[in-house]
């Protein structure tokens, strides 16, 4: 509860930027349109279902949508608080669009939990479904070092090992300037650091798998992609990959150092780095040297391309800022419930009884 | 036409709820319960009805499946036969991720339209609400006070409100029915 409302918020302005990617790619970005099946004057032409990008243009709206429909009922109460507690009348004003007329009556927060159940339970497998596309899209090609079975489940690990590092980065800040220390706890830092552990385990154990099965395989090309991956000319993004994402955050395995904000927030940047070494490793090793030899070349980016890198930095952290600035960062409807009165009176009870209570609560509550 | 209600104002959630079971014991009739979160057991002690919103979801996903296999189908098969190296026109499993992303997309956009219209909320809607301190940190059991009420009555819930721990018990009038 602590971190999922600027979490899903991440999601939302992280697959925007995702997404102008492809757009870009595409060429003529204008005709973007083309990629839906829609009855056209064409014949109608229509794409082709049975290609991977196409699942992708399916994967990415459906999970952009479901996003933003779950993070914006969650936040219709949170906002409808600000509104009543609102003293200029155009804040009020505004908040009163934005809240859709809430007042939090029993049969309202009936469906609300209702459908927030159900958007939960079915955004979980949309979780799976995007990275394990995006992944069939490296996956069904013939490229070697992509044309592997294990990207599906390396994809959603990787993306849960970025996704939380990046929550990190972000959280860390806006607790220390919006000082939500009581609510982002040590303890959700710690839980958070521990998945980091499993899944930067899970994304070690893939890069050793895919290295194990590039010379098991007996097939040279995939052989060579990797012995170049690793020796060629691109060593050091392969290396630093392997620093960033496997052998670093083994660190947190000590205690002290998952429950350090400060070794924390450098740990999530590394690791964002990593994940940005793995994108570079995966896509130019693999097709800067392909099956064509007088097409093999040096790539390095040009201007334009990092100017586009850099405005989506710049897109995602203006987004985020205007968020944090505008709406709560954390979910206060449902941080209430624990909060309350009677909430403490069986806070107490518990820690009466039980001395290691609150730990064992507070994980709970970042689990759900 | 303008409405008045009778409210009494709880501090914390587990007295309103038995306060709410305390109230529907003696046969009195609570309009509605306003509280800042979902309350725990607040459905079962007013008696609400089982929301039906996820059988919808279900009927919206399920609509979603079928409108994609037979989109695909059609298109494959009749519509625009292409050769796609060689593979069938019609190839189930290639079809299944999307079938899966559009039963998503259709079970929860159908939802969140159901769950706005039904509940009255859309961009802009402006209710007049009972006491702002109800997105708060406060609990507000509401009684309709129609015409047929006696002032009798209308003490008795007072009394009653009272006795179960109100803070404090307000009438307002609403211009319309919120």
């Amino acid at each position: 509860m602590a971190i999922n409302r600027s979490a899903e918020a991440m999601t939302i302005f992280a697959v925007i930027c995702a997404g102008l990617f492809p757009v870009f790619h595409m060429g003529r970005v204008w005709l973007i349109f083309f990629n839906l099946p829609y009855p056209n004057t064409r014949g109608p032409v229509w794409p082709n279902f049975n290609s991977p990008l196409m699942w992708d243009v399916f994967a990415i709206s459906t999970y952009f949508t479901v996003s933003l429909l779950f993070w914006y009922t969650g936040l219709i109460p949170d906002l409808a608080s600000v509104r009543d507690r609102a003293k200029k009348k155009f804040t009020k004003f505004c908040y009163q669009i934005a809240s859709f007329g809430w007042i939090g009556s029993a049969k309202h927060w009936q469906r609300h939990e209702a459908l927030s159940l159900v958007l939960a339970g079915i955004s979980t497998p949309l979780v799976l479904s995007v990275h394990t596309i995006v992944s069939f899209d490296f996956a069904t090609s013939v490229v070697p070092g992509w044309h592997t079975t294990i990207f599906p489940p390396y994809f959603v690990a990787g993306a849960i090992f970025s996704g939380f590092a990046m929550v990190l980065s972000l959280m860390l800040i806006a607790r220390k300037v919006l000082n939500l220390q009581q609510y982002i706890t040590l303890e959700h830092i710690e839980s958070m650091n521990k998945i980091i552990v499993v899944t930067g385990s899970i994304v070690g154990c893939a890069y050793l798998t895919e290295l194990f099965t590039a010379w098991y395989s007996g097939s040279i090309y995939e052989g060579y992609a990797f012995a170049n991956r690793a020796l060629g000319p691109y060593w050091w993004s392969y290396w630093g990959m392997m620093t960033c994402n496997v052998i670093s955050p083994q660190l947190f395995w000590v205690r002290p150092l998952r429950r350090n904000v400060w070794f924390t927030f450098f740990m999530s940047v590394v690791i964002n780095i990593g994940m940005w070494f793995e994108r570079f490793v995966i896509i130019v090793t693999s097709i800067h040297r392909d099956y064509l030899p007088s097409a093999w070349s040096y790539y390095s980016p040009t201007y334009v391309e990092i100017s586009i890198f850099l405005g989506t930095i710049g897109l995602f952290l203006t987004a985020f800022l205007l968020f944090s600035k505008v709406a709560p960062v954390i979910a206060m409807a449902e941080t209430k419930h624990i909060l309350k009165i009677s909430g403490d009176a069986q806070k107490a009870a518990a820690a009466a009884h039980h001395s290691h209570e609150p730990a064992a609560a507070s994980f709970q509550v970042h689990q759900s | 036409m303008s409405r008045k209600f009778l409210v009494g104002i709880y501090n914390d959630d587990e007295k309103a709820v038995s306060a709410v079971r305390e109230l529907k014991k003696n046969h009195m009739d609570v309009y509605d319960v306003i509280s800042p979160f979902a309350v725990h057991g607040m459905d079962d002690a007013l008696g609400l009805a089982e929301s039906r919103l996820h059988i919808t979801g279900f009927i919206y996903g399920a609509t979603g499946t079928a409108i994609a296999y037979s989109l695909m189908t059609w298109v494959f098969t009749s519509d625009w036969p292409l050769n796609f190296g060689g593979k069938p026109h019609y190839s189930f499993p290639a079809f299944i991720p999307i079938m899966f992303e559009f039963t998503v997309l259709c079970a929860s956009i159908g939802m969140t339209v159901t769950f706005l219209l039904r509940s009255g909320l859309f961009p802009g809607r402006i209710r007049e609400t009972l006491d702002d301190r109800f997105t708060d940190d406060k609990f507000g059991v509401v009684f309709h006070l129609h015409k047929n009420l006696s002032q009798q009555e209308i003490d008795k819930i007072k009394q009653m409100l009272q006795s179960t721990g109100a803070e404090e018990i307000k009438e307002k009038e609403l211009a319309k029915h919120y």
